[in-house]
């Protein structure tokens, strides 16, 4: 048996419809690449629910999850547009342009 | 004036994105409040050793179930009625072999290689589901085992979508999808057998008489919630009673409604509490059943090594193949 590769385990992805972003799905044990994407085809896209898959070994990922970098603990508001509350600005500016008419 | 500038700006409070705090690894208090508040466990997190040990269990249990449950449904493949029932026999059959595929790679990365889950399997040291230690005596059992004995099973799998083991969860999320087709073929076999003769619909009957047994004791006895620690940590997201009532409140109208009778004269629904009452399953039974006692526990486990003696030679070329690549 010593001459038999060991398995490996590959990360499958998958895009459902043309144009799709491709979404991680789960992973297969196989030998080599070729048996993950048969493996992938199999468990992934039996009744044609895939457009498209890739096999990715799960060894060649690299991966960040520290969250002091990802999630650091700082009012990020500024970069989403919810972080802009401008109701009570927006009727201030507008009672301000109608009271400017209203004295022309 | 300082007031309302702070009023308008009220969202310079600085708002904590994370609102669950992050557990150290080694921290097993921390960890156990993480899963028991809804956190989720990835693969290559830590996690405390009793933690994995029970996520382990549960789903090669679920991995061992979703193997040996096709042996009762092959028997039927050759006998199929038509050949569109035969197609349908088939796809079910590899649906839930590809459930064992890839429950065994959940399993898997937990510790457990996948080679010595079948080995316990075949061993008799693991176990799986009670209903699938009994033999099948007709093509309604097809109908009754697709229908019912997969709702059962579905209304377990849709609480595992919430499991704290996240590649679990998502794992069962695909599962559920594929799940929902069985039901419906097993509900339609069952309903073409009830609009037949007399002699089908008999068939029918007599199929669910000697399942509805096996069917109340598949989500076990109930448990003390508060000592059920698979419960308490996330692993499973509802008791054992609490899936037998949602079971019975969805199938028991849909299995009255065509004519079938339920073999339980104390079964109802009892108005003021909302829930069902039954006649205490048989929990003996189930014991005896998943501990390899059932009627077909070991004639099914003998046909499965068998069968992987058989094809060891599938499992060397592949591995021989990849390795002269
Ligand atoms: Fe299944
Ligand atoms: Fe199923």
């Amino acid at each position: 048996m010593s001459d038999l590769q060991a398995e490996r385990v590959w990360e499958v992805f998958r895009q459902e419809a043309e144009g799709d972003p491709m979404i991680h799905s789960g992973n297969v044990n196989a030998p080599d690449e070729e048996l993950a994407l048969h493996y992938a085809r199999e468990f992934y896209s039996r009744r044609g629910e895939s457009q498209r898959l890739w096999v990715v070994a799960r060894d060649a990922i690299a991966e960040l999850d520290d969250p002091d970098l990802l999630r650091p603990p700082f009012d990020r508001s500024h970069k989403r547009p919810g972080g802009y509350i401008i109701k009570h600005k927006l009727e201030a500016a507008k009672q301000r342009a109608s009271r400017a008419d209203a004295t022309e | 004036m300082r007031y309302a500038e702070t009023r308008m700006n009220d969202t310079d409070v600085i708002q904590p994105l994370n609102g669950r705090p992050p557990y150290e690894p080694g921290d097993a208090d921390a960890f156990y409040a993480h899963v028991g508040t809804g956190g989720k466990v990835e693969a290559d997190d830590w996690m405390t050793d009793d933690y994995r040990a029970a996520v382990l269990k549960f789903v090669e249990m679920h991995a061992n179930s979703e193997l040996m449950g096709v042996l009762p449904e092959r028997d039927w493949i050759m006998r199929a009625p038509t050949l569109r029932r035969k197609l349908a026999l088939t796809s079910k059959i590899q649906d839930e072999v590809g459930h064992a595929q890839l429950l065994y790679r959940v399993a898997e990365d937990l510790g457990k290689p996948r080679a010595t889950m079948l080995a316990d399997l075949l061993a008799g040291k693991t176990k799986f589901h009670n209903v699938f230690h009994y033999p099948t005596r007709s093509w309604a059992d097809v109908g009754i085992i697709a229908w019912l004995v997969d709702a059962a099973a579905i209304v377990s799998q849709q609480a595992l979508r919430d499991s704290s083991y996240a590649p679990y969860a998502r794992t069962m999320r695909k599962i559920c999808w594929e799940e929902s087709v069985h039901v419906m073929h097993g509900r339609d076999v069952v309903l073409t057998m009830m609009s037949g003769t007399d002699a089908q619909r008999a068939m029918v009957q007599e199929a669910l008489d000697r399942w509805w047994g096996p069917l109340m004791q598949m989500h076990g006895p109930p448990t003390d919630p508060a000592k059920d620690k698979d419960l308490h940590w996330g692993i499973k997201a509802k008791g054992n009673e609490q899936l037998r009532q949602e079971f019975l409140s969805i199938y028991v109208p849909r299995i009255r409604e065509i004519g079938l009778r339920i073999p339980d004269p104390a079964l109802r629904l009892d108005e003021t509490t909302a829930r069902w009452v039954y006649t205490e399953p048989d929990w003996d039974e189930l014991r005896s059943v998943v501990t390899g006692h059932g009627p077909a526990s070991q004639s099914r486990l003998e046909f499965r090594r068998v069968n992987y003696a058989a094809t060891q030679w599938v499992r060397d070329a592949i591995m021989g193949n990849a390795a002269a690549a």
